[in-house]
């Protein structure tokens, strides 16, 4: 039996408990996609250098229970700055726990994605449930879809969610090797303003995948910051799937910050799907040891009048891998649209590797579109400039190297959160360097 | 307090310095002046310890010390400081935490207590007086979209902070106005007493004017061939270099 029939056998007892739930119809259709599709492999030109099948080659368990065995001190642990003024939704092996998320302010709703299909939500969900396949048609994004056991977080019309929203993607290899599928649909209406954190982290020593999608919604006028805090094990992995759609005049911020973990795919697609939106997407990546970083975003500009930036920074040391692949596309209708990429990296290992891509496909005639990528060494002149003023060569670099990241980490809009990971870089270059 | 003797250095193949030889002693302000590629910049790499030089003879001692053996950062600390000829931008570094960290480090280098906040920002208005600096250009990353004045005043600003031995001018009126001329000449003789030195190197006679030279030497090809006080900066100015090379007899390469 191949890992994909294992998979596919799986999801069917999954499925089979819930064939009168609205969604299974979805689910149904993406276990279809799977199983025609399996895998990507490496001949798969968004795969080609992120080779997932290799890890998909390992039976993982899928959670098909609610968690039992889990405490709060375990939970404690991974807890970001901050928590006691945020709410917080917890995932443990990709299912929802209510035991542990905690809702703090009265401006946001969260509930099972089952129950929003079936009640005042339904035409939301309908809708834009699982939109983002259009833009992955692969396996791993119908793998997701066809487990789809999430949450619906609404913000309604015109409120502005005080306290920003924490997600923990919690995967508990304590015991076996755990496949997760964590999976959230969010709705921003109109005027409303919300932001979100999100991180990573695996228990125990086995290996783990987090196959992961979250949909975001933005309505007329309203504004999300999204920021995503990758710092897992080197024995867990994941494919991290953002997809956010701007159905009305809007704004919204991404910023990606990737410092550990063992292959780690993003996937974020902003669809400019309203004129006059705006969108800002932030990356850093700072990898070592064997680690493998792959950013592939899409920027999609249906409508026109829209204006997109996107700055993604990397260093890569030792043996580690990044790759960064920046689609944007400007359809025919999208005239006027501004949009910027730049891709900027510092190999400090000798055997430290990065691919980068830009991929521009424009319809439109009257456009302003750039796209810059560069890859070098640390300057070496100016740590010499440094070590002359007596700063000690690895200090030089550190200083150098953070000076590097600023721009991004400025973006971070939320202190608690841009001081944590201040931190961690800076412990990474005081150890690591 | 710094003695260069015989002193040969060169890039991958290349020989440029082929026999310095130079005393400084405490108070003096030596200058340094050649035509283009005659080795003057080489040298002050050289002393600073810049990595893509080898040195492949002679000697160099500072206050007792082999200098050559030193990193970098221990030569700084030891109290040799370069004004570099292109300071070089750090994006995302401001020039209060480098200054700070350089401050510190080099304390730390020579035994000292670390600066607290208080006295550092004192010692930093002090500084930033003397070299007519704002607030807002040492907030701003280092030397990031500095005009050429505003960088070398800063080379000078760091001077101020750091109180080297010895400070070597590396072409540091070049690209300079001669209002900005002014301000950093002043800036380095307000630093200077009988226990520091200078050494300027320099195309022109104009910066001279302001920082007077105790002594001048004209390097030519790798080798100092003509000493002489500050006169022999005007001299050179108003024949130019064609008249030590005829007074030497050097011969051109072909």
């Amino acid at each position: 039996m191949s890992t994909v029939d294992y998979y596919i056998e799986q999801l069917n007892t999954i499925q089979a408990a819930k064939q009168d739930s609205p969604l299974a119809p979805v689910r149904k259709s993406a276990l279809d996609t799977f199983t025609n599709m399996g895998f990507p492999t490496s001949r798969n030109e968004e795969w080609k250098y992120t080779r997932i099948g290799s890890i998909f080659k390992k039976e993982f368990r899928l959670q098909n229970e609610d968690i039992t065995s889990f405490n709060q001190s375990s939970i404690d642990a991974v807890r970001l700055p901050g928590h006691e003024n945020a709410n917080e939704l917890v995932f443990v092996n990709g299912r929802y726990s209510e035991e542990f998320s905690k809702i703090i302010s009265d401006e946001i709703i969260v509930t099972s994605l089952e129950a929003a299909a079936s009640d005042e939500y339904a035409d939301i969900v309908k809708a834009y449930f699982n939109s983002s396949s259009k833009y992955l048609k692969d396996g791993i994004n119908a793998l997701n879809a066809a487990y789809a056991q999430g949450v619906f977080i609404y913000v309604p019309k015109a409120k502005v969610v005080p306290h920003p929203v924490y997600i923990y993607n919690i995967v508990d290899a304590v015991a076996d090797a755990v496949c997760a599928l964590p999976r959230c649909l969010v709705y921003v209406s109109e005027a409303a303003e919300v932001s979100f954190v999100e991180t990573y982290a695996t228990l125990g020593a086995s290996e783990s995948i987090t196959n992961q999608v979250t949909e975001i919604i933005v309505a007329e006028n309203a504004n999300v910051s999204y920021c995503k805090i990758q710092n897992d094990n080197s024995k867990a992995s994941q494919v991290s799937t953002t997809h956010i759609h701007q159905v009305g005049k809007s704004y919204a911020e991404t910023v990606t910050i990737s410092l550990d973990g063992g292959i780690v795919r993003n996937n974020l697609n902003i669809v400019m799907g309203a004129a006059h939106s705006e969108a800002h997407m932030y990356g850093l990546y700072f990898q070592n040891g064997e680690s493998h970083i792959d950013n592939h975003t899409i920027v999609d500009n249906v409508m026109p009048h829209c204006q997109s930036n996107e700055l993604y920074k990397g260093i890569l040391n030792d043996r580690s891998t990044g790759v960064f692949n920046g689609r944007i596309y400007v359809r025919q209708d999208a005239q006027k649209t501004n949009a910027f990429q730049s891709n900027k990296n510092i190999l400090l290992g000798e055997n430290a590797t990065v691919n980068t891509q830009p991929q521009l496909e424009i319809f439109a005639d009257d456009v302003k579109c750039s796209h810059g990528c560069t890859v070098g060494s640390l300057d070496e002149e100016g740590i010499f400039y440094l070590q002359s003023r007596g700063i000690p060569k690895e200090v030089a670099m550190s200083l150098l190297l953070q000076g590097f990241a600023l721009d991004i980490l400025e973006k971070i809009k939320i202190e608690h959160i841009r001081t944590y990971v201040q931190e961690l870089i800076a412990a990474r270059l005081t150890t690591q360097i | 307090m710094l003695r260069i003797d015989n002193l040969q250095a060169g890039i991958e193949e290349k020989q440029i310095l082929k026999g310095i030889n130079l005393d400084i002693k405490p108070g003096e302000v030596h200058a340094i002046m050649g035509p283009n590629g005659s080795g003057k910049s080489t040298l002050a790499s050289v002393l600073a310890g810049r990595q893509d030089y080898e040195v492949t003879g002679g000697s160099v001692t500072f206050e007792g010390k082999d200098l050559l053996e030193l990193s970098p950062e221990e030569r700084a600390g030891e109290g040799v400081f370069l004004s570099f000829q292109y300071p070089v931008e750090i994006p995302g570094l401001s020039t209060t935490n480098f200054i700070k960290t350089a401050v510190n480090e080099v304390r730390k280098y020579r035994g000292q207590e670390q600066l607290d906040a208080v006295s550092f920002l004192k010692l930093m208005k002090e500084k930033m007086a003397l070299m007519e600096m704002d607030q807002a250009m040492l907030s701003r990353s280092l030397n990031e979209g500095f005009s050429g004045g505003e960088k070398k005043r800063n080379e000078i600003f760091q001077m101020a902070m750091l109180q080297p031995k010895l400070a070597i001018l590396d072409e540091t009126d070049s690209g300079l106005d001669i209002d900005a001329i002014r301000i950093v000449a002043n800036g380095v003789n307000k630093l200077r007493n009988e226990n520091n030195a200078v050494l300027v190197i320099t195309h022109y006679q104009r910066l001279l004017d302001y920082l007077v030279p105790d002594f001048v030497h004209v390097l030519y090809k790798g080798r100092i061939v003509k000493s002489g006080t500050k006169e022999l900066a005007l001299e050179l100015e108003k024949k130019g270099y064609d008249f030590i090379k005829n007074e030497i007899g050097v011969e051109e390469d072909v």
